[in-house]
């Protein structure tokens, strides 16, 4: 039957809501479903993400990296429609690239943030994507910017972001106080991803993590066994 | 005058938007809930009680339809009065339990509100029950209502077993102030209930005693 499917094009549509042969998931739309997560501390940035993209009930890839490099000392996280933040964050490591070569200097990340959202500002209605653009500058140290979906922007210390960030707001509003060292944003991010991987269903997988400094990048992986873990009944 | 249909409102349908939460500990359960109710954008009562007495030592917290769930919380009420003059004695946590996921149940489709039962009896000591779409499970501690998915991340994290009462009571404070400030359908003031073998009291917190964090 599937061989028919595809040896009678004209009838593809019908055939394909008439029986299981082809799946759902075929025709949903590849999203990063998501948990994001980016917390200032004096001195850089810490960033993190879960690891799953979904096309409906499907997991298309359980490994994703979320986590874009858009220059040097910053990077973004993505969450929302994979396609769309692949290609905002492809236009925005150009312009930011063109403009740092102009310069002849680092970019701010605050331009970086403005680049994005001026993309998702103007084409607001064809575009799902919620980006944290977050980086070290020589100017104002570490700094993360939120641009969720409609294009606004707003500095925040600690920003969450995706599908599974409603579950953590409460986690994140008690555990995050001003004047953190590095080693515990990792912590707070590792712990926060973790919980919303456990209860949202489109967030999974492995935790990423990477911290952004005047002294550069350092990447991390956190693999399930390793995750943290907290008693529920 | 043709065609006016005066303010959004009063055609809304009435909610308890709500966070609501309760935990049982060595002796006895905790419950708290926010004090807010909304039509659409109105908040129509901003320091309605939704901890419910369903007999002396057995509450219920309402979340969901204003209207169902006050309606459900009266019935059940009724019933357990009936049952306990019935057995002759103070009736189980399990049985009002049971006795809201049955209505819960049969009327699925036409209901939609989530009560949380918990309570003291001497059986089995303090029970928090959820019975949410005609379910009925028994939990160690239970949330609900449209703020309950903020604080997901927070109760996973927080909670431990074999905590006391004091640090139960500190537990639903916590998470209430934290769903209350995220959600825009609970907010108010947050009321307390604490059950055990010896009593059952009623505490309210008002909004400027309860617990702040960092951006307040």
């Amino acid at each position: 039957m599937a061989a028919a499917a595809s040896m009678m094009p004209n009838f593809g549509q019908q055939i394909s809501s008439k029986n299981d042969l082809v799946p759902d998931w075929t025709r949903q739309e590849v999203s990063t479903g998501t948990t994001i997560m980016a917390v200032e501390y004096d001195g850089g940035v810490v960033i993190g993400a879960d690891s799953r993209t979904t096309t409906g009930a499907y997991i298309a890839n359980r490994v994703t990296d979320k986590l874009t490099p858009i220059h040097d000392r910053i990077f973004c996280c993505r969450s929302g429609s994979a396609a769309d933040t692949q290609a905002i964050a492809d236009v925005v490591a150009y312009q930011l690239g063109f403009h740092s070569i102009e310069l002849d200097e680092p970019p701010l990340v605050e331009t970086a943030a403005n680049l994005f959202r001026a993309s998702c500002y103007r084409y607001r209605e064809e575009l799902m994507a919620g980006i944290l653009v977050a980086g070290w500058d020589r100017r104002k140290g570490g700094q993360v910017y939120c641009v969720p979906i409609g294009g606004m922007l707003v500095r925040q210390p600690v920003s969450v972001g995706g599908s599974g960030s409603t579950y953590i707001y409460g986690f994140m509003d008690s555990n995050y106080k001003p004047g953190l060292s590095k080693d515990q944003c990792l912590e707070l991010t590792a712990a926060a991803l973790s919980l919303a991987m456990e209860r949202d269903g489109s967030s999974g997988g492995v935790v990423r993590l990477a911290s952004i400094s005047e002294e550069g990048v350092e990447r991390r992986v956190i693999l399930g066994n390793q995750l943290p873990k907290f008693s529920t009944h | 005058m043709l065609g006016e249909t005066g303010p959004e409102w009063l055609s809304e349908e009435v909610k308890t938007g709500t966070t609501i939460i309760a935990i049982e500990y060595n002796g006895g359960v905790v419950l708290g809930s926010d004090s807010r109710v909304s039509a659409g954008a109105s908040v129509v009562n901003r320091v309605m009680n939704k901890l419910s007495p369903l007999h002396d030592k057995i509450y219920c917290a309402l979340s969901g339809s204003a209207a169902d769930a006050q309606t459900i919380a009266e019935i059940v009420n009724y019933q357990l009065d009936v049952h306990s003059i019935e057995i002759g004695e103070d009736p189980q946590v399990r049985s009002a339990a049971t006795l809201v996921r049955n209505i819960s149940y049969k009327y699925k489709e036409e209901l939609s509100a989530h009560l949380i039962v918990a309570g003291w009896d001497r059986r089995e000591g303090g029970q928090v029950f959820a019975t949410l779409n005609g379910l009925l499970t028994r939990q160690p501690f239970a949330v609900g209502g449209s703020g309950s998915s903020y604080v997901y991340g927070f109760v996973d994290a927080e909670y431990r077993k074999g905590m006391s009462k004091e640090e139960c009571q500190q537990f639903v404070a916590n998470t209430l102030s934290l769903a209350m400030s995220r959600d825009g359908s609970s907010g108010g003031v947050a009321y307390i209930v604490t059950i055990d073998e010896q009593s059952t009291e009623e505490k309210v917190i008002l909004g400027n005693d309860l617990p702040t964090f960092f951006d307040q």
